[in-house]
């Protein structure tokens, strides 16, 4: 084993015989299992750790949990690295390497330091007031800023690790495995209820961990006898979770709380580890046991490295076996710190004073202290502080008459730490975050819980409970309550008696006078806010709280200002002049402590992302090395390059085939609704804007959707199945948001109606085949099938069989060809793709994507829902009044077609472009003007919806909404671009085969 | 139009080339794309209508919300106050779908094959309940959620209907039926291997 210097001979809850290895800055150290890295580091008497962030002041280990302002370090490197991690409770583990963060070049020899020495040119508000001007440079200053400030560094390549997200239920959840968690948790799972317990640390225990019980019993034994039991007792509950490790990180509406558990962050970690869990908890009854947060004092200088909260020197004493120094001041103003003078003093530390700023102090721990030799400085404050890396002396003087000022003689104390305690603030983050009311303790200086708006319940020191009788009575009592709540009422517990020392009262000080002008007091230590300037934003006119919190930056670190918000509240409220309570809280925000973004974002990574939709025949797209494009969350194929082919030869070649030969496409993305009963024609008459009643069964329609402002929603065929059955069909995007605008409307306007929608989408696999030779290819599969052009005419619909498949095939056309939509089960969809392909081969089949379908139907001027019309276009708009009959009664939007707005002569309509040169091919969005100017602003009179090359026709063509545009055939209009401008003449949108001579081929 | 064929079917896994059954840490997932699936809506107040039903296919249609009813080989899940989805043995949709179109002939309902737009993914064992809660919301704890029990829901981004077809105290754990839109199949496959870890 090696030496630890400062670890002591015994006692605490280390391994110690299982030692580990770990550097800091590029050091070998060694602690224990069981340590924190802020634990071994003080073991190893390392006290600087840090610089904080605007003074880069050396700074040391604080606290000894997740309250830690200073004791900020980079964990690991690499793409497994994480910054600002607090060292308090970053586990210890072999091979662990952490560094320093905001220095440079060294912890030790820091050269901005400097901004140390000019501290007065760094007021409040310094940078809004300095880098204002000029506006344009902010981008300049800012760079330097942020290099200059403490944050970590980013992670330099993908997250190697895994993170899961889980769904938890349960009757009652307990944050905080405290004497009082415990104790409710034990309550409740006795009540038969199912309980969640979660704690941030890795052990659960709380306080009790930190608790030699040398003054404490519980029951007939110690608070560790306690512990023991009650744990055993908990882990042989079945309905009982334990979750060790876990913060309870945001409180939602409706007891929705975020849970963040780190399953691996204390583990040397190998790639691909599950990491850190993220649990999301919705509990019938939360209890809150979350305990208290020690505060700072506000005294001269108290940022030195050595100097830390007694509660802290005192877990790192009892929990963990270490010595935070040789020599040591106790500051304070209530009793708790007196148990900390106490353990240090039992465990060999000198302590040279406890400094009580409290007049009389003559309750049961200062008499403890008294008896172990310990002196006792009351009435005495602490008025400067000494020590370059860390402290080393500090000043005591008497307090005046008024307290609010020093008398007499100043005394140095030597010293290599000093423990401090300004009192203990309720941690009542969640309960404020579940919008739980506030309420201010004038006795103990602290806010403490009001009235919950949740069923939450807030139990022993985070309730301002400072004894351990009131802890564990209210936990039993809390948990006992909540199981009652959600009608569990099996076994009952009763707290156990605890004989402890009574506590004497603490006696508020904000800020310990000092006998030196001017010299700074930090309140938040790592923004580096001081008393100072609190003091200045006041005067400068800042009096909401809100306001003093961002100009200073007071309380916005990634603590959250968790031991010195209160401070600050105070201070503020002494220099206004007003009650803490009127002066009010900050907004306690989730999270709690930091969450990383890998928990957030849990398994929903790379190809879990997003789901990928696949059509039955996506194999086979992949096989021919087809190129996709995301069609909301489908993979459709896109074009199917051959050899080197680029895209735009690619998509050349299939649009020339469709139209020259016969080209396949997969449709099964299409969204498919079967609607039947008596009333469907009606239902369709009223949601489509043409007529319905009189379709033949067999036949198809093309219809229109509008919403009920008269915009284009969506369009498609739907085809006669029977007297009372039709087979809808949507766009692909839209196949979901349909069925549901029309289950909507049954369900809402039209109860009336006797019609069911049910969604077939996903039953049949839609093969569209197109061009001159698709209906000798359908022929040669389909035999039995009558498919001469008079029998099976546009339009219609025929069930018969497909290359042996039962099929429904549609007579229609997206592309101005002939064209069959063949409807297969879709297990079948691989092979009747498989058999059009073989069939084809004699007739020159080529399977085209997505861009060749729009290039084709663009050919003809057939509009895209949600291309060229974006909900702001009527079918009047896109030239469509073919398609609105006005005759046949109501129909959704209807109204809406005749404002005087939808009326308009100038409203952007539906027309086609033509590049004065063939082979520009206009940007889709483009801005067409009428009028170029030397610049913008120009008056932008429309837009290009659609763009393609048309190798049929053997140009560029485009369609663009333009204002008025069917009133400018023939006009030449301008494109400005960034380089150029592009000339284009308005023309009509049908550019190919204008009289559909071929549909009817 | 049935789906009697000589040509090859194909399950939306087909692409896994057979690897569609897992066996770890207490779970089994295994994939079942052909049972018969027959969505089925009609008046549930109309006490002839269920008779009718009764009388063609001899079950009970569930009332309750989000439960089932059994007649082995067919069972009815609850869907909605007016639908329903019956499972029947694999190759029996058109069989059932016939008789029930005979049934509902007189009355205002809806009977429409759906056996190829989900397949099934049948997850058991002890710890299938845990590993569901990855990716769903619900509160599937046995008190929560039994042997009958049926929910519309997310399991990670896919909608599924989840039935769970045995009882907790059986052997082999609980078997859950997770009925998955045949597009969203792969992704789901992957996220559940995922997810077992």
């Amino acid at each position: 084993m090696r030496r630890q210097r400062f670890r002591l001979p015994d006692g605490g809850r280390v391994d110690r015989a299982a030692e580990v290895a770990f550097s800091f800055n590029g050091r070998r150290y060694f602690g224990h299992k069981g340590d924190t890295l802020a634990s071994a580091l003080l073991a190893n008497g390392v006290h600087l750790v840090g610089r904080s962030f605007k003074y880069h002041r050396p700074r040391g280990i604080f606290g000894s949990g997740s309250e830690e302002p200073n004791a900020l370090v980079q964990l690991g490197a690499g793409p497994r690295t994480d910054p600002n991690m607090r060292a308090t409770t970053v586990e210890l583990f072999e091979g662990l390497r952490a560094t320093s963060q905001n220095c440079w070049p060294s912890l030790r020899f820091d050269l901005r330091g400097i901004n140390d020495r000019f501290s007065a040119l760094l007021p409040a508000g310094f940078y809004y007031k300095t880098f204002m001007r000029p506006a344009r440079l902010w981008m300049f200053y800012e760079k330097h800023i942020r290099k200059a400030a403490g944050l970590g560094r980013a992670p330099d390549g993908c997250d190697p690790d895994r993170y899961e997200q889980t769904h938890a239920h349960c009757d009652v959840l307990v944050i905080g495995a405290g004497p009082a968690g415990l104790a409710a948790a034990q309550a409740a799972g006795a009540a038969g209820a199912r309980v969640i317990l979660a704690d941030e640390q890795a052990e659960l225990g709380g306080s009790l961990l930190s608790e030699p019980g040398r003054h404490i019993q519980v029951g007939d034994g110690t608070p560790a006898d306690w512990l023991g039991a009650t744990l055993a007792g908990l882990a042989g509950m079945d309905e009982v979770t334990l979750l060790p490790r876990t913060t309870a990180f945001g409180y939602y509406a409706d007891n929705f709380v975020g849970l963040l558990e780190r399953v691996g962050d204390h583990l040397p970690g190998d790639d691909g580890m599950l990491r850190q869990r993220l649990w999301k908890v919705r509990a019938k009854q939360v209890i809150l046991a979350t305990g208290a947060i020690e505060r700072s004092l506000v005294f001269a200088e108290n940022d030195r490295p050595g100097i830390m909260l007694a509660g802290a020197a005192r877990t790192y004493v009892n929990r963990y076996g270490v010595a935070p120094g040789s020599r040591t001041v106790v500051f304070t103003n209530n009793d708790s710190a007196y148990a900390a003078a106490l353990d240090m003093a039992a465990a060999g530390v000198g302590v040279e004073a406890v400094v009580d700023l409290r007049n009389q102090v003559e309750g049961d721990w200062p008499r403890l202290a008294r008896e172990a030799g310990i002196p006792v400085m009351q009435g005495h404050t602490i008025t400067g502080t000494r020590g370059r890396h860390r402290v080393s002396a500090v000043s005591v003087m008497r307090l005046n008459d008024a307290g609010d000022g020093v008398a007499g003689d100043v005394r140095q104390l030597k010293c290599d730490s000093v423990a401090m305690s300004g009192g203990w603030s309720p941690a009542v983050h969640l309960f404020s975050q579940a919008r739980g009311a506030l309420t201010f303790d004038e006795q103990e200086g602290t806010f403490r819980p009001g009235e919950a708006m949740q069923a939450v319940r807030s139990v022993g020191a985070c309730d301002d409970a400072a004894r351990l009788a009131d802890c564990l009575s209210a936990g039993v009592e809390a948990g006992r309550s909540a199981a009652l709540d959600v009608g569990c009422d099996g076994a009952q517990i009763a707290a156990p008696a605890v004989g402890e020392p009574a506590l004497g009262p603490m006696q508020p000080a904000w800020r310990a006078p000092s006998d030196r002008k001017g010299v700074r007091m930090f309140v938040d230590f790592q923004n580096d806010v001081t008393a100072k300037d609190l003091d200045l934003a006041v005067r400068e006119g800042y009096h909401s709280i809100e306001h003093v919190k961002r100009y200073t930056t007071t309380g916005m670190g990634t603590d959250q200002g968790k031991t010195g918000n209160v401070n600050a509240l105070a201070i503020v409220a002494q220099q206004l002049g007003a009650e803490i309570p009127a002066v009010g809280v900050t907004t306690f925000r989730a999270p709690y402590t930091p969450v990383t973004f890998g928990a957030i974002t849990g398994s929903h990574v790379r190809g879990l992302f997003d789901p990928v939709r696949r059509t039955p025949m996506h194999d086979w797209h992949v096989e021919q090395g087809a190129k996709f494009e995301d069609v909301g969350q489908w993979k459709r194929a896109w074009y199917y390059p051959r050899g080197e082919e680029t895209m735009r030869q690619a998509v050349d070649r299939e649009v020339k085939a469709a139209r020259d030969g016969v080209g396949i496409l997969d449709y099964s993305t299409l969204g498919k609704i079967d609607i039947r009963g008596p009333d469907a024609a009606e239902f369709l008459n009223r949601v489509y804007t043409n007529g319905w009643k009189k379709l033949g069964v067999g036949r198809c329609r093309y219809g229109v959707m509008l919403r009920d402002d008269g915009m284009v929603m969506d369009d498609g065929v739907t085809t006669r199945l029977g007297e009372n059955h039709f087979l809808m069909t949507t766009t692909t995007g839209n196949a979901a948001s349909v069925l549901s605008w029309l289950e909507e409307w049954l369900q809402t306007e039209w109860p009336d109606l006797k019609v069911y929608c049910t969604s077939v989408t996903e039953q049949y696999a839609t093969v569209s085949i197109c061009g001159p030779k698709a209906r000798d290819l359908l022929a040669g599969l389909a035999p039995d099938m009558t498919l001469d052009p008079q029998n099976f005419r546009h339009m219609s619909m025929q069930e018969g069989t497909v290359a042996g498949i039962a099929a429904r095939v549609l007579r229609v056309s997206f592309t101005g060809e002939v064209g069959f939509e063949i409807n297969v089960p879709s297990r079948y969809g691989r092979a009747l793709w498989d058999a059009l392909i073989a069939e084809g081969e004699l007739h020159g089949i080529t399977p085209y994507g997505t861009e060749a379908m729009h290039v084709l139907r663009a050919e003809k001027g057939f509009f895209i829902a949600g291309q060229e019309s974006d909900g702001t276009v009527t079918p009047l708009d896109l030239g469509m009044d073919w398609i609105v009959n006005w005759t046949k009664g109501d129909f959704i939007g209807r109204r809406s077609l005749s404002r005087s707005d939808t009326v308009r002569d100038d409203r952007k309509q539906l027309v086609g472009l033509f590049t004065s040169d063939p082979e520009t091919v206009l940007d889709e969005g483009t801005q067409i003007v009428a009028t170029v100017k030397d610049k913008p602003p120009m008056d932008m009179i429309g837009h290009v919806t659609s763009s393609y090359y048309s190798p049929n026709l053997g140009r560029s063509i485009a369609m663009a909404m333009i204002q008025g545009g069917r009133g400018r055939k023939g006009e030449t209009l301008y494109a400005p671009m960034p380089d150029k401008v592009i000339e284009v003449t308005v023309t009509d949108p049908i550019f190919f085969d204008p009289d559909g001579q071929r549909l009817n081929g | 139009m049935g789906s009697g064929s000589m040509a090859d079917a194909r399950s939306p896994l087909a692409h896994l080339d057979g690897a569609t059954v897992i066996e770890r840490d207490g779970v089994r997932l295994a994939e079942n794309p052909d049972a018969g699936k027959v969505n089925l809506r009609g008046d549930a107040g109309d006490a002839v209508w269920l008779a009718a039903i009764q009388a063609a296919v001899e079950i009970d249609l569930p009332q309750a919300p989000n439960t089932s009813t059994e007649t082995p080989p067919l069972s009815a899940l609850w869907l909605a106050p007016d639908e329903w989805m019956l499972v029947c043995a694999d190759g029996s949709e058109g069989d059932v779908v016939a008789s029930l179109e005979g049934a509902v002939a007189e009355f205002h309902a809806s009977v429409v094959d759906v056996t190829d737009a989900r397949t099934v993914f049948r997850l058991s064992g002890a710890g299938a309940r845990n590993l569901l809660a990855k990716g769903c919301a619900l509160d599937l704890h046995p008190r929560a959620f039994g042997l009958g029990d049926v929910a519309q829901t997310m399991l990670a981004k896919a909608a599924v209907i989840l039935h769970q077809t045995t009882d907790d105290a059986d052997e082999a754990g609980p078997v859950f039926d997770i009925y998955v839109p045949r597009s969203f199949a792969d992704y789901l496959w992957s996220w559940l291997t995922d997810a077992i870890g």
